[in-house]
């Protein structure tokens, strides 16, 4: 008889479907070695551009005012721009590969230690920003789908369009104006350039409540307005009325049920904005409140023509980048199992 | 109403949903569970509001489902079926609907409940499994929680005790592998076992009535036959009523035992399955018999789609709604809306149409013989006008 569960027919039998550890292993090993892959021709591209664009000659700006040409000779070699072209890239890639980064060729100084105190004080901001917008995101976004049409529905999604438009130095101002101990209205909280001079931990989150509220305003608008359209549409699915059916609380079926599949596209716009921040982009925030970031340690580099540091800087926008969207590859694996890695 | 906490996804603020007419002159919820019928739907009529008008999804449908017993309800797409069964269990309740009636379940009026006694009642007494087996269950859970969260949402147990639930009710379905199988997700499954799932899920809680909103349609011809069979095994093992919502007579001919057949928001026709289908009496009824291969027919008879489409469910007129398909409308139709009443000499047997017994007589022999609607309005007298045809 039909019924009988020997006579059925079987499906494929997989019970852990994100695939074995071993495949995640493999997958992770080969995006690295695309990682490695993309890290070279950029660095490669970004090398030949400031070599073809006329930006100055390093050498030069290093030496002082009316150098001798055994001097300038020197220079030339002590900074290796003495060597051919192919020799200079790959003693580049060779050393970064080892953190590595040379010296400015304006200061001298060594690069490592600059980049990374740069990085310290970029991945500050940009972590911190990030939970501030997830976190606005995560409540106003859902307020406002469950109430779509609602007053507060209007007035949140009214004011993520005022967030999105303000531009990010003219909030920057705007709060340092309203809210900055030195110059503020009202100054509760501490202004520009109070990060540089924080020692404790707990110096260091002050001086960056106002840079996080700013960099996170238009943020949290887009990613309110993302999970909003996202989860109402993830509301209108089949299994959101099964679920309804099976007599859950309708708290159970949005917390558990809609929210998990309407993150993903959120998911998606996180891994590569948190990859372009950290890697430099946070530079209109940095600047406006004197933090010590990437952003301005590449923006200082543009303006002088510190080639090296400019090849530093992109070398760490592009890893960073590269590394976040494989971070949202993994986690999409997490989210949903129907993901598998080849 | 305390459906006003109802988070809806088209409704927002559900403050709106009006119920008119619930309960306040009826004092039905006070008749003792054990004589009632395990459902009863009394003039149940669901409207929505929308951008072109009031749409009349239902207007106005009884029936009667007894334990244990299956009823069919067989209609096209648009002509109510689901949406009246979704009405059942709530699930139509947002802003914008308007819902009449009474839904009686063991006596007691499911439409003035609130939200709260609603949900424990969904899933619990009351299940309901669903057209595509794959979008209706969550993608990124195993199917073993899924049906773990539908024993905890009404039962008071720890989640290893749902799980063997769980595994209990996979393997009843005929999931092989049980014991394994429940760790595993809904695309690991193919789509009839998929629906098992679903089945399984939905009887986990041992529901007094189950709903299946064509269980087989998404499923292939061979996987159909299965479901139907199983459905049908669970029913007399587990005694659980079953309203089976199709658009295909032939899925209820062998389940069910009583058929209603609704057009455009309302049973056009209801019987015991053996009058219906010996006996038709509709018009849509013989057209829907007509357009489906049947053994007892000649091999060489012609199938005869129903002509014409559905009516818009916006601002439907006072006339019988299938008049304008009717091919024997011509000279037996009387203006106004026909009430749906028992056949003289079949009094199980109710019918929406006003024709003359001895001309529905003539027409069905004819049709029943592979004759043509035609044909059937030739032999009935009656005048074929461009118009009509």
């Amino acid at each position: 008889m039909p019924g009988s569960p020997q006579r059925l027919p079987s499906a494929p039998v997989s019970v852990s479907s994100i695939g074995n550890r071993s495949s995640v292993a493999r997958y992770i090993v080969k995006r690295l070695l695309w990682t490695v892959v993309t890290l070279v021709v950029i660095t490669a591209v970004a090398y030949f551009l400031f070599r073809v664009l006329p930006s100055g000659d390093p050498v030069r700006a290093r030496a002082g005012k009316a150098p001798t040409q055994e001097r300038l000779d020197a220079i030339r070699e002590s900074l290796g721009l003495d060597n051919p072209w192919y020799q200079q890239l790959g003693d580049f890639l060779w050393n970064a590969a080892h953190f590595d980064f040379g010296r400015s060729y304006i200061s001298g100084a060594e690069l490592r230690p600059l980049m990374l105190d740069a990085l310290g004080a970029t991945a500050w901001l940009v972590v911190g920003a990030a939970i501030v917008w997830l976190g606005a995101a995560a409540v106003v976004g859902t307020i406002s789908a469950l109430r779509r049409g609602t007053l507060p529905d209007r007035v949140a999604m009214g004011g993520a369009l005022v967030a999105i438009s303000a531009p990010v130095y003219w909030l920057g101002l705007v709060a340092l104006y309203l809210f900055a101990k030195d110059i503020g209205q009202f100054g509760i909280f501490p202004g520009a350039g109070a990060y540089q001079d924080a020692t404790t931990v707990l110096d260091k989150a002050g001086a960056m409540i106002l840079p996080w509220l700013v960099l996170a305003a238009a943020f949290s608008a887009v990613y309110a307005r993302l999970l909003r359209s996202s989860l109402l549409e993830t509301m209108q699915e089949d299994y959101i009325r099964t679920a309804r059916a099976k007599g859950l609380t309708e708290r159970r079926v949005i917390f558990r049920h809609a929210t998990r599949s309407a993150v993903t596209p959120l998911v998606t716009a996180l891994g590569v904005d948190v990859g372009l921040l950290i890697g430099g982009n946070a530079i209109l925030t940095e600047s406006v409140f004197n933090i010590p970031g990437l952003g301005r340690l590449s923006f200082d580099a543009i303006q002088r023509g510190d080639v090296a540091t400019i090849q530093a800087t992109v070398l760490f926008l592009a890893f960073f980048v590269c590394i976040s969207s494989l971070i949202v590859d993994l986690l999409y694996a997490l989210i949903d199992p129907r993901v598998k890695y080849e | 109403m305390t459906d006003s906490q109802d988070l809806t996804p088209a409704g927002g603020t559900t403050a709106g949903a009006t119920r008119a007419g619930d309960g306040a002159a009826v004092p039905a919820t006070d008749r003792p569970a054990a004589d009632a019928p395990l459902l009863e739907v009394r003039d149940l009529s669901v409207g929505f509001r929308s951008e072109d008008g009031l749409v009349q999804a239902v207007g106005g449908i009884s029936y009667t489902v007894e334990r244990g017993k299956t009823l069919g309800i067989v209609g096209e797409s648009g002509s109510g079926k689901s949406v009246s069964s979704m009405t059942l269990m709530g699930l139509t309740r947002t802003a914008s609907a308007t819902i009449k009636g009474q839904v009686l379940f063991e006596g007691r009026d499911l439409l003035t409940l609130s939200t709260e006694e609603l949900r424990r009642i969904r899933g619990n007494e009351i299940a309901m499994i669903f057209q595509d087996p794959l979008s209706s269950l969550h993608p990124f859970y195993r199917i073993g929680d899924q049906i773990i969260e539908a024993v905890r949402a009404h039962n008071d147990v720890t989640k290893k005790q749902a799980k063997a639930r769980a595994v209990e009710m996979l393997g009843l379905v005929g999931i092989p592998d049980p014991g394994r199988r429940v760790d595993a997700y809904p695309h690991e499954f193919s789509g009839g076992m998929r629906q098992r799932v679903m089945i399984a899920m939905a009887l986990a809680n041992d529901p007094k009535l189950l709903i299946a909103d064509e269980p087989t349609t998404a499923l292939d011809v061979t996987v159909q036959k299965q479901i139907l069979e199983l459905m049908d095994r669970l029913q007399r093992e587990l005694g659980t009523a079953i309203v089976m919502i199709t658009h295909d007579l032939g899925v209820v001919a062998e389940t069910a035992d009583d058929i209603a057949v609704m057009y455009a928001g309302r049973i056009v026709e209801r019987a015991p399955v053996r009058e219906l289908f010996s006996h038709p009496r509709h018009p849509y009824t013989w057209g829907l018999l007509r357009s489906i291969p049947r053994l007892d027919m000649p091999r060489d008879v012609e199938l005869v789609p129903v002509d014409g489409r559905p009516p818009s469910l916006i601002g439907l007129g006072d006339d019988c709604s299938f008049r304008a398909r009717c091919p024997y409308a011509a000279g037996c139709c009387r203006p106004g809306m026909p009430d749906l009443d028992p056949v003289v000499g079949a009094p199980e047997h109710a019918l929406r149409c006003t024709m003359p017994a001895e001309r529905r007589e003539t027409i069905w022999n004819v049709l029943s013989e592979g004759g043509t609607p035609e044909q059937a309005a030739v032999a009935a007298g009656i005048p074929q006008t461009e118009e009509v045809a």
